[in-house]
């Protein structure tokens, strides 16, 4: 292998873009191909089945063994409100392997006392996803209860392709949040991927309840998902 | 995922390389049976032997190792199998019963 590709694979996995390392194992060929670049031919359809499955793979092109590493980010969560369920939700987060952060501009609530060693900003979601934007790897939970606060992030969430999007509230309070993100111009095929209310159900009651059973159905999603399409 | 970030066989690679050490990878490129790593599982090897990552969970590694050594040497990549057939070509094998493919090839 080049030190150049090394250097660009590894330039994409730190960026959080997928990537696939193609080496043909006997040509000695290789090169790094970030998802949503066009690739033609029978590899380009190996390479779009290796992105979907994430798995890698050895396959035949043209009578060339070739082998495809598939190198998807790995998944996070960032939530949006420091609360009593986000509490439960960053002790819960790092054991199923998910990276974790926390916005929320109301400095009474995201203050380190309650968040210790927990990535929290102290911020508008406008600021703080501006400068740390969300994509098809990330999954957002949005948990104020306030649309001044939690609406931009979800209609950002759908808008990045993030491969969840969670917001609570009971189906009244979702109904007129969907109206709300009709006026920022998402389709209605955008706004049916919000799972709300939040959370698989499991009959969650409690704030640490409400964290698992979201925490569930991140995982579900991730899982399951068809297609992941970049942002 | 920090985890992942601890110990990356991929990092790991390009900083030693950058530290002008000799270095090979290793891939598993494929797997039949009830192999210990998916393909695409990397082991990173040294010219003085260190190592980072695996390619079986402790079990072949030791002749993924020695088998860098030629290709740090002379620049070939080599293809090696290992699994219960090929025991008596490697001397070792696999104890889950699983067959392995592990591509090596230098770095740079």
């Amino acid at each position: 292998m080049r030190i150049e590709t090394l250097h660009a694979l590894n330039l994409a996995r730190h960026a959080r873009k997928a990537a696939i390392l193609v080496t043909d194992v006997d040509g000695q060929g290789e090169q790094v191909i970030l998802e949503g670049e066009p690739v033609a031919g029978g590899l380009g359809e190996a390479v779009h089945a290796s992105f979907r499955t994430g798995k890698a793979t050895l396959v035949d092109i043209a009578g060339r063994e070739v082998f495809l590493n598939v190198h998807l980010p790995p998944p996070r969560i960032v939530v949006i409100g420091a609360v009593h369920i986000s509490q439960a939700l960053a002790r819960l987060a790092p054991v199923a392997g998910y990276d974790l952060t926390i916005i929320d501009p109301r400095t009474a609530f995201a203050t380190p006392e309650r968040f210790s060693g927990v990535d929290l900003i102290a911020d508008w979601p406008e600021d703080a996803l501006s400068k740390r934007p969300l994509d098809a790897y990330t999954a957002l939970a949005a948990v104020t209860h306030d649309p001044k606060i939690d609406d931009f992030a979800i209609g950002e969430a759908l808008r990045c392709g993030c491969f969840y999007v969670g917001a609570l509230g009971s189906r009244k309070t979702h109904a007129k949040r969907m109206d709300r993100l009709k006026q920022q111009g998402l389709s209605d095929g955008e706004i049916a991927r919000i799972a709300a209310p939040i959370g698989l159900d499991i009959g969650a009651a409690s704030p640490a309840e409400i964290a698992v059973a979201t925490l569930a159905q991140i995982v579900q999603a991730f899982r399951r998902r068809d297609i992941v399409t970049g942002g | 995922m920090s985890e992942t970030e601890l110990a990356d066989p991929l990092m790991t690679a390009e900083h030693w390389k950058a530290a002008g050490r000799t270095v090979a990878i290793a891939t598993v490129i494929q797997t039949w049976g009830s192999a210990p790593r998916p393909a695409g599982s990397h082991l990173v090897i040294d010219g003085e032997g260190n190592f980072e990552g695996s390619v079986s969970g402790g079990c072949v590694e030791g002749a993924v190792i020695g088998e860098a050594q030629d290709v740090i040497a002379d620049g070939k990549p080599k293809m090696l199998e290992f699994g219960v057939a090929d025991e008596t070509a490697w001397r070792v094998g696999l104890s889950c019963g699983g067959t392995i493919r592990v591509y090596v090839e230098r770095l740079g």
